[in-house]
């Protein structure tokens, strides 16, 4: 955990399910993943995606929370307490999934949060497997890197209206002819 | 090859456009995923532009590469994907947690258990759930299964486009026993959508371990026929030695994993790495070859079939002491109850209605589960707000990471290599495009 605080733009960390999560400031991206690559031996960027969190805490969710060991009924969200999760910093995260192909596997999670219209730079320098990620993200959520070398969509087409993977792109939205008359 | 001859028509090699991406680096140019034409061969008029796909049999669905060819020589390539994206990630946001269960098998359809798997694996590290042994051991038992199923289809098919065709009625042949025995298990020949949260969907059938201990038999004999066809193949060993090349430092900075990057000389693999499952608990070797060619590739795989016949053995020993053992967690605010309660039990009756109706909780967060598929690294992202269902489910296609390497693969080749080189990428369509 204490080296992961040299980390260029270092916001803060946590360790939740055995996964570690380093935010750091969207401005220092590039230099975070360098530093993380070149520092601290996290030579794979092995996925990159963002999340739109819009909406996210907007009403309490309750219900049953199952675990085989030790279910807490008097925990909030077990047995209909309505409880609300975490409020999140902005609307996107966008977390790089790394990996160091060493001895244990380390994998490390860097995540940087941005609002809409926001941009950050692109890694593509660093490791050129980000060239497709980060257009699919463009594509799918309507991120912006700025410096990607070829920014276009790439599963859409071209002339493709709106981010699908938004939260607030309407779904099943699709007119459907029934009869040739129409 | 040792022969000191030139292959009629070897390409020169054109300088890569503009500074390497690094000292040493194949990858050809500042979009790594496209390779330009130099610019001298720019100017003559001898450039031909080659659509290389979407319908080509040999793209295994519907990749396009643009070709750029001097002669046969390809000198500019650019591969163009999404013709099979269907938005599987944001349906599975309108599911239940239950049912969006369906969809990873849908994504790789050719290694389906195995994206099934990292799926319910995601969920159940969210639930931090226990799962009985017995379950534990035959997911590991049909992901094995299912990866020599995809391996086969890897090998008939690859060694269909260069001429092959004998070898794919062998490889289905043996496809078609595995098939049978998902059917046995499952009910389904592919999609068998047996794995639950917290175990497997049913017992082991009756019979299925003397079906799978015939195979197990008969599969290293099989693996011996396909050798004795193809590796003294002097077609094949023309097509696939020195082609399609990517250095292991190419191979990990373009996010290579599984085979592609096992045949680049990287000693990695997740199932030893870092265990899932109970792969900690069985023996098995994992292969390595350092000529980074569609060749070693192909050995990868190969052996990979061996050493996965080797784990279904060992498997299947274990299960075989397994008869009577729970198969799926007793957690009923999370899994079915038994079918016969339903008629005598309030209380199940009342549990059934809920998880079917409304679907279970799982507890907010945030997970990457990464798994070894027979394709690589196939990861899953999952964030849960708490609610029934996922708030955004994001997979990491190891496919779409190999046909990134296809630009880098291509230098010097010549157009007929362009087929060798896609197949061994093993790159499933859907995979890539969700």
């Amino acid at each position: 955990m204490s080296d992961y605080a040299k980390i260029p733009g270092y916001v803060s960390a946590k360790e939740e399910h055995g996964e570690t999560t380093v935010v750091v400031d969207p401005a220092h991206i590039r230099e975070a993943c360098t530093y993380a690559r070149d520092d601290l031996g996290f030579n794979m960027l092995v996925d990159l995606v963002a999340t739109d969190y819009l909406g996210w805490a907007g009403k309490g969710v309750s219900g049953y929370i199952g675990t085989a060991s030790g279910r807490d009924l008097n925990l909030p969200m077990t047995q209909g307490l309505q409880a609300l999760p975490d409020v999140k910093p902005t609307r996107f995260s966008i977390s790089y999934h790394l990996l160091a192909l060493r001895q244990g596997a380390p994998r490390l999670r860097l995540q940087c949060w941005l609002e809409d219209g926001d941009s950050v730079e692109s890694v593509v320098p660093v490791w050129p497997s980000a060239d497709w990620l980060e257009r699919e993200q463009y594509d799918l959520m309507g991120i912006d890197f700025t410096g990607h070398p070829n920014l276009a969509r790439l599963l859409l087409d071209d002339d493709w209206e709106g981010h699908p993977l938004r939260k607030d792109y309407p779904i099943g939205g699709e007119p459907v002819r029934f009869s040739p008359a129409e | 090859m040792s022969t000191t001859l030139q292959r009629v028509g070897r390409p020169r090699r054109w300088p890569i456009v503009g500074d390497p991406i690094y000292e040493g680096s194949r990858i050809p140019s500042r979009v790594p995923t496209v390779m330009d034409v130099p610019p001298p061969l720019r100017e003559t008029d001898d450039i031909l532009q080659v659509n290389f796909g979407p319908n080509h049999p040999s793209t295994h669905g519907v990749l396009r590469l643009i070709v750029d060819l001097d002669g046969e020589e390809v000198v500019g390539l650019s591969a163009v994907v999404g013709y099979l994206h269907t938005g599987f990630e944001k349906n599975m946001e309108q599911k239940t947690w239950w049912k969006a269960i369906t969809y990873p098998e849908r994504i790789d359809y050719v290694g389906y258990q195995n994206n099934e798997l990292v799926f319910v694996l995601a969920i159940e590290k969210l639930l931090a759930m226990q799962v009985p042994e017995k379950a534990t051991w035959m997911r590991m038992l049909l992901c094995e299964l299912n990866r020599i199923h995809s391996h086969l289809v890897f090998l008939g098919t690859s060694a269909l486009e260069l001429g092959a065709i004998s070898m794919f009625w062998y490889c289905f042949r043996e496809r078609e026993t595995i098939l049978d025995l998902f059917e046995l298990v499952a009910g389904q020949r592919m999609h068998t959508r047996y794995f639950q949260t917290g175990g497997i969907a049913e017992d082991i059938p009756v019979g299925f371990f003397p079906e799978a201990r015939k195979f197990v038999e008969t599969m290293p004999k099989a693996l011996d026929d396909y050798l004795t066809l193809l590796d003294r193949n002097k077609i094949w060993l023309e097509r696939t030695q020195g082609v399609g090349l990517l250095s292991a430092d190419d191979a990990i900075a373009l996010g290579q994993s599984g085979p592609v990057l096992r045949a680049s000389g990287v000693d990695w693999d997740l199932r030893r790495d870092q265990p899932y499952l109970a792969y900690d608990q069985v023996d098995f070797r994992v292969p390595v070859y350092t000529g980074g060619d569609v060749y070693d590739r192909y050995r990868v795989r190969m052996d990979e079939m061996a050493q996965s016949t080797r784990i279904v053995r060992q498997c299947l020993d274990r299960l075989e002491r397994m008869e009577g053992e729970p198969w799926i967690t007793d957690d009923r605010k999370v899994v079915l109850p038994p079918r016969e309660e339903l008629h005598t039990s309030m209380e199940s009756l009342i549990h059934h209605f809920k998880i079917v109706t409304e679907g279970y909780r799982v507890p907010a967060g945030e997970v990457y589960v990464a798994i070894e598929s027979p394709r690589g690294e196939s990861g899953c992202y999952v964030v849960s707000d708490g609610g029934p269902r996922p708030w955004r489910v994001h997979f990491r296609p190891p496919s779409f990471h190999a046909l990134q390497a296809t630009a880098t693969c291509s230098h010097g080749a010549l157009i007929a290599d362009l087929i060798a080189i896609v197949g061994s990428l093993d790159a499933v369509m859907g995979d890539t495009d969700r």
